[in-house]
């Protein structure tokens, strides 16, 4: 499909996200709404993954570089953070340790479980 | 001087330079701290702490930069549709993994902000900050936090993530490939998955499901916390 179709269809989606959570009662925001949007569209069939696969691939692949501006924002705040920045530097070093641990060895376990769920049905048959 | 600088050109064009300067010497040096984006903002902040810059003028092309975070989200939705088959099959660990990551990356983040004695705007900014930015800066900006310090953390947390994730797997004896994944997209979103990709395919596709999954997660868990 035409690239300038492609942005007008992913960003159509995105204005209506931004509409819905206006609409909602809770504070959620727009993006993640058209994100599962997008997503019911792609499974009901009514958009193809080749309806949007340029332009998709085009922000996935150049993901990081949408970041910079918000990242280089922080200028306004470095003198206020400096005092804080050893704290904060720790909190994301042990919060990335621990949120490792707790997600990969939740799989393990849960798997583990399916599987011996499973073995054992197959012992009674 | 000022002229030039307060175009929106500006901003867009130090953006992408600065950039692809980072992706190449990422390729150059093959070091995960050398980060495409760490070195673009970087490079950025110290050009215009040189030359004198005011914020504002490159903020006017930033913000355009900046409005292309949502499309960026939104399209991870076809990401996770091109693995829907490894999704269908492995949905309840993948659902259960992220949601104990989510828990355990906001309890402990709130937790350690209380424990070394941080404000209210600085603690709102790091309780979301595992997940992608976007929602991270979302969550961030709907509770109080400063958002620029989402985004600091969001990012260092990720280049965390792609550093130590083969040396976590090893001391937490994570084998299973679908928990290898599920781990380093949970604890270290996008630019963890890029770490993911490398160590193999699953890893790489359950590490992007997990950025979604989580990230959707955790704005629900957010709903539950004082705005």
């Amino acid at each position: 499909m035409k690239i300038i179709v492609q942005i007008g269809l992913v960003l159509g989606v995105c204005l209506l996200g931004e509409g819905i959570a206006l609409l909602l009662p809770i504070p959620f925001p727009g993006s993640v709404i058209a994100m599962v949007l997008l997503f019911l569209l792609l499974l009901s069939g009514l958009l193809r993954p080749h309806h949007i696969r340029e332009k998709s691939n085009f922000l996935l692949q150049n993901m990081a570089f949408f970041f910079i501006p918000a990242g280089v924002g922080i200028m306004e705040h470095a003198q206020a953070l400096l005092p804080f920045l050893l704290p904060l530097l720790l909190i994301c070093l042990i919060t990335t340790i621990l949120t490792f641990a707790a997600s990969g060895l939740t799989v393990r376990l849960v798997i583990y479980l399916q599987e011996k769920h499973s073995q054992s049905k197959k012992e009674e048959v | 001087m000022d002229a030039i600088t307060s175009s929106p050109l500006f901003g867009i064009v130090l953006c992408i330079f600065t950039f692809e300067l980072g992706v190449w010497l990422n390729k150059k040096l093959k070091t995960p701290i050398c980060n495409p984006l760490l070195v673009a903002i970087a490079l950025i902040i110290a050009i215009l702490q040189v030359f004198k810059i005011p914020l504002e003028n490159f903020m006017a092309g930033g913000d355009i930069i900046s409005l292309f975070l949502a499309p960026a989200t939104a399209v991870l939705a076809l990401s996770i549709y091109s693995q829907l088959e490894i999704l269908k099959k492995h949905f309840l660990p993948i659902l259960l993994g992220c949601l104990a990551g989510a828990v355990v990356s906001m309890t402990s983040a709130a937790g350690l902000c209380i424990a070394f004695g941080l404000d209210k705007s600085l603690t709102a900014a790091m309780i979301p900050k595992s997940v992608t930015t976007p929602i991270a800066m979302e969550i961030s900006r709907q509770h109080g936090g400063l958002v620029a310090v989402t985004v600091a953390a969001v990012i260092f947390t990720g280049i965390l993530g792609a550093i130590l994730s083969p040396l976590l797997i090893k001391i937490f004896r994570i084998s299973h490939p679908v928990a290898q994944g599920v781990a380093i997209g949970a604890s270290s979103h996008a630019v963890g998955t890029t770490k993911a990709v490398e160590l193999g395919e699953i890893q790489g596709a359950m590490s992007g499901i997990s950025i979604g999954v989580s990230g959707i997660i955790t704005v629900l868990l957010s709903l539950f916390l004082p705005a």
